[in-house]
């Protein structure tokens, strides 16, 4: 004898009337969300009803800026003016050159001269322009145990060195290759110390992070570490701790921001146009006046500060020439020869 | 991109690209992990524990990981460059849909494997065709292959590395919850990550719920 299968499975009509009621439920699910990711990826790409004029600029920028969201204040006013769509990628300045160099960005806004010079140098770079300056600043717990305050940089770091052998602090550092760890390596090496040694030792803490999480594990930890004005403001503002500014004077702290184009010889693929759109917009009186004007109603000091002016008409003689000295490549801001068809950038 | 919106639509804009991101790729997985959990459920062959092993390895797979290899390959400098779909949320989608795959693969496996033998033999006995035993032991396998769709989906939408890696957490673009949390954190905006947080867990919650009704209405 033969049963068919489907009469021992299915069993009786009713029930198959409700399972093709259900197969159209999925069938119309199914069609929907088919029309649904057609239409984004014409939208997201541009295409039939959703065209758009706008060319994409991809940026890959330090922590320090994004996270205050000064990029976001300059993105809504250059975009309204211009037809260029940027992409910020925040990252640290180490692995934003990397994006640069591996062609998945169009430029880059940081803040290490040395690693911004072998970019130029090894030809992956064109047009740097400075756009922005601050300090970095020693920040420590509020009754500052090591005694730095009243200490030149040099001094304080030996001083910290030196307590913290004691077991008495301790020390947080980024080791994150970002731009403020940069930094920090070569302020060691102005005091007479190698980075690479320290952080063999106890009293020496390596966060492996951004700034904002390196400056919450140094105030738990009741530790010294070094600080962009910029994420330590906004932290402290915001009560998220309550570590004190120690050392804060002193050209060593100087951090300087720039931008630099990536090269179309090197990358013909990269929005070149875009990027010196952008560029001549950061230096321009407009873009400057965002970044002088940025969180004033938030913060009790400035953030940033806006350096084409200081640069060019050396309102500030001493702090240009600090500039010069620190964040010049052979005294100049961009050398001729990468000077690629934006020589307007600096008359 | 420019976004001119107010918080809470910008918070709006995230959960939608969230679920259509992490609901795409789920769905985009499922058109090849699931045959290939039931392929593996059913069959016998000399290869099928290797195959098992793999996908079981690849459960712990990390985010991050994962999400570093893809970066690799859709960066203009590696082999799929030229397709330019880094910092796009297809490449979200892609990424996602691979994470998850041995996730589906793997229940899928488990929870045919787990049905009653004596259905397939009852079946074979009563003179069932091949496909039709395979119709048959999926289709009391059901329940455990919406819990891998479900587990799936929830995995995609609260991962962080791949959608960081492959996305680049760009406002108005590529920006879904996982990375807003993740940037609100760092920028110290601790109260509208918990928010996001919240929301991110309701919406897992929500589907979870509506999955259940709807498994049990086919239950009768």
């Amino acid at each position: 004898m033969l049963v068919h299968i489907d009469d021992v499975f299915d069993g009786d009509n009713e029930l198959r009337e409700m399972e093709s009621k259900r197969i159209g439920v999925w069938v119309a699910a199914i069609v929907l969300t088919a029309l649904i990711a057609v239409s984004g990826t014409a939208y997201y790409f541009g295409v039939g009803p959703f065209s758009r004029n706008r060319a994409k600029l991809v940026v890959a920028t330090t922590t320090s800026l994004y996270d205050t969201t000064l990029l976001d204040a300059i993105e809504d006013q250059f975009e309204d003016n211009y037809p260029i769509d940027i992409y910020f990628i925040s990252a640290g300045t180490g692995i934003a050159i990397t994006y640069a160099q591996r062609g998945d960005a169009d430029m880059i806004l940081v803040h290490a001269p040395l690693k911004e010079r072998s970019f130029l140098e090894d030809g992956y770079g064109v047009c740097r322009k400075i756009v922005a300056y601050n300090f970095f600043t020693i920040v420590g717990p509020a009754g500052d145990p090591a005694g730095l305050i009243g200490l030149t940089p040099s001094h304080a770091l030996a001083k910290i060195v030196e307590e913290g052998r004691k077991g008495a602090v301790a020390w947080v550092s980024r080791g994150d290759d970002s731009g403020t760890h940069t930094k920090e390596k070569s302020l060691w090496d102005a005091a007479g110390f190698e980075w690479i040694e320290l952080r063999e030792e106890d009293w020496f803490l390596e966060s492996g992070t951004g700034m904002g999480k390196t400056l919450q594990i140094t105030d738990e930890k009741s530790a010294y570490t070094l600080a962009d004005m910029g994420t330590y403001l906004k932290y402290y503002t915001d009560q998220l701790i309550s570590l004190a500014v120690v050392v804060d004077v002193g050209k060593e702290l100087l951090n300087v921001y720039s931008a630099i184009a990536v090269n179309r010889t090197y990358n013909p693929e990269v929005s070149f146009d875009a990027a010196l759109s952008f560029t001549k917009f950061l230096v321009s009186e407009e873009g400057q006046q965002i970044i002088d004007q940025f969180g004033q109603d938030v913060y009790p000091q400035k953030l940033f500060y806006p350096a084409v002016q200081l640069l060019k008409e050396r309102t500030n003689a001493a702090l240009a020439s600090w500039i010069e000295e620190f964040a010049y490549f052979d005294g100049e801001e961009c050398p001729d020869k990468y000077q690629d068809n934006c020589k307007e950038l600096y008359n | 991109m420019r976004l001119g919106l107010s918080v809470e639509t910008e918070v709006f804009e995230i959960v939608i690209r969230a679920i259509l991101v992490s609901g795409t790729a789920t769905l985009l997985s499922s058109l090849w992990a699931l045959p290939a959990g039931v392929f593996l459920g059913l069959k016998r062959f000399r290869a099928r524990s290797i195959a098992k092993g793999f996908f079981v390895t690849m459960l712990g797979m990390p985010t991050v990981s994962l999400g570093l290899i893809l970066y690799l390959l859709f960066s203009r400098a590696g082999p799929l460059g030229f397709l330019h779909l880094l910092y796009t949320p297809q490449a979200m989608i892609i990424g996602q849909a691979v994470l998850i795959t041995p996730i589906i693969v793997s229940f899928v496996m488990n929870t045919i494997e787990s049905v009653d033998p004596e259905i397939r033999d009852l079946a074979k006995t009563l003179g069932a065709s091949e496909t039709q035993v395979s119709l048959a032991v999926l289709k009391e396998s059901m329940n455990g292959v919406f819990l891998a769709i479900i587990a799936s989906f929830n995995r995609a939408i609260a991962e962080l590395g791949v959608a960081l890696m492959l996305g680049g957490n760009i406002r108005g673009i590529t920006r879904v919850l996982t990375t807003s949390i993740a940037l609100e954190t760092t920028r110290g905006e601790l109260v509208l990550g918990l928010v996001l947080t919240i929301i991110l867990l309701s919406i897992v919650f929500a589907l979870n719920t509506i999955v259940n009704l709807f498994q049990r209405r086919r239950r009768f």
